[in-house]
């Protein structure tokens, strides 16, 4: 039996476009567990580590060179808020994938500051996540996870690692920073996968 | 990075509000009954949910002002056009029901048993979670060192204003300093202004004493302050912030 706050009214209709429990905002809010980290492009290095040890390495000027798209993308954090149609420039994960051997199936995504962050590798691929390093026609602040971030925007915001340093390729599942405390392993928002057992 | 707690799975539990109690002109404090209600640490929040007639329904998450352990208890600030906010602070009445779930969050929390000193840091409603960890540490008879900078408009403005008054007496081993950011009471030692590294370094743990700092309130206050802390020297690791809007 449903509940029912007696005097509310709210908003009245949900929006097609949110995920259930999401609400519009027009502003772009932060959320991080720490200080912002500061991170230089000229020391700034992006790895992907095979389950074999095997490492592909990328410096700023070795990124910035390769082809870029533009997703136009909503997004979706746990904290309940989406915003909607927002434009990013970044490489598609396909492309830094192109010339890594793996037979893993997992990815453990790391940050500067020591964030991680954890999902399927299949998540990654076919043109679903990107290393963003514009947004809105600038340069990525920091805050937003600049210089660089993953953009995954299928799956809660929390799983798109801001200051973004590299990818670690597991053949068994582990937990990331927020999946280690409550948070769902996987994150799907039109699921409603906020928390473990959601 | 350090956390704690963790938690099984979260269900919706049906909530009554059991009373009120005004703190601000546009702030109140809301206290709910939660049949079954596990607990929390302090500095965790709850997902609350609204539904109406109609069926349509909103949720939000709100932290818990209240000291760890059974009581659940909300202080909710108005906010302009705020849906669910408006709902708790103007209409919602002493046995109106809606859903909680919870409580939610492992890293903004503080343990009583971790004897490191601490320093809170709050912006406006940013206070809540680290008022329950004030309230935690005198329920726990905690002798832990705290020290807490509260940046706040006016004083009209600040959050349980009495309880912290007593508390600065009562509570052996805690120092309150406030930044008002608009306009100060007479006979304040500073003038209006926000929280800079003059005051952090007055007011809050030198950072080789090595602290755990929590700092909580709007984006551009916990930057800044965040930022402040690391340039006075406190690792980045032992500073954990909560922002919001």
């Amino acid at each position: 039996m449903d509940i029912i706050s007696r005097g509310f009214r709210g908003r009245g209709a949900a929006d097609p476009h949110l995920p259930p429990g999401q609400y519009l905002t027009h502003d772009f809010p932060v959320l991080s567990a720490g200080p912002t980290p500061r991170v230089d492009t000229a020391t700034w290095q992006f790895t992907i580590t095979t389950e074999t040890g095997e490492k592909h390495t990328w410096d700023w000027a070795a990124l910035t060179a390769l082809p870029t798209d533009n997703p136009r993308v909503d997004l979706h954090c746990v904290t309940k808020w989406s915003k909607l149609g927002t434009e990013w420039v970044g490489v598609g994960l396909d492309t830094l994938f192109a010339d890594v051997e793996t037979a893993a199936d997992f990815a453990l995504v790391h940050s500067y500051g020591g964030y991680t962050t954890n999902l399927p590798l299949e998540d990654l691929l076919d043109g679903q996540a990107w290393i963003t390093y514009e947004y809105e026609g600038e340069p990525l602040a920091p805050e937003h996870g600049g210089p660089a971030r993953l953009l995954v925007p299928h799956l809660y915001l929390w799983k798109s690692a801001k200051w973004v340093r590299g990818i670690t390729l597991l053949t068994e599942d582990e937990p990331g920073f927020w999946e280690g405390v409550g948070y769902h392993n996987y994150g799907d928002p039109w699921r409603e996968q906020r928390y473990w057992g959601d | 990075m350090a956390r704690a707690a963790v938690l099984g799975r979260l269900t919706w539990r049906p909530a009554e509000l059991v009373s009120v109690r005004a703190e601000t002109s546009a702030a109140r404090t809301l206290v709910f009954d939660v049949p079954e209600w596990p607990g929390h640490v302090a500095g965790q929040h709850v997902d609350l949910r609204l539904t109406a007639e109609d069926g349509y329904t909103a949720q939000r998450s709100y932290s818990l002002a209240s000291a760890a352990g059974g009581r659940v208890e909300l202080t909710v600030q108005r906010v302009d056009g705020g849906e669910v906010s408006g709902y708790l602070a103007d209409v919602m009445a002493p046995g109106d029901r809606c859903e909680v779930r919870g409580p939610v969050g492992g890293y903004f929390t503080w343990d009583p048993e971790d004897p490191s000193p601490v320093l809170l840091v709050a912006g406006g409603s940013g206070l809540v979670p680290l008022m329950s960890m004030v309230r935690t540490r005198a329920e726990a008879g905690s002798r832990v060192p705290f020290r807490l900078i509260y940046s706040v408009r006016t004083p009209a403005d600040v959050l349980f204003a009495d309880e912290l008054r007593r508390r600065v007496r009562e509570d052996k081993g805690l120092d309150i300093e406030y930044a008002f950011t608009r306009a100060a009471p007479g006979g304040a030692r500073r003038p209006p202004g926000r929280i800079d590294a003059a005051l952090l370094g007055a007011a809050g743990w030198p950072a080789e004493f090595a602290p755990t700092c929590y700092v909580c309130g709007p984006t551009g206050f916990v930057e800044a302050v965040a930022d402040l802390l690391v340039g006075a020297g406190h690792a980045a690791e032992r500073v954990r912030t909560e922002r919001f809007g």
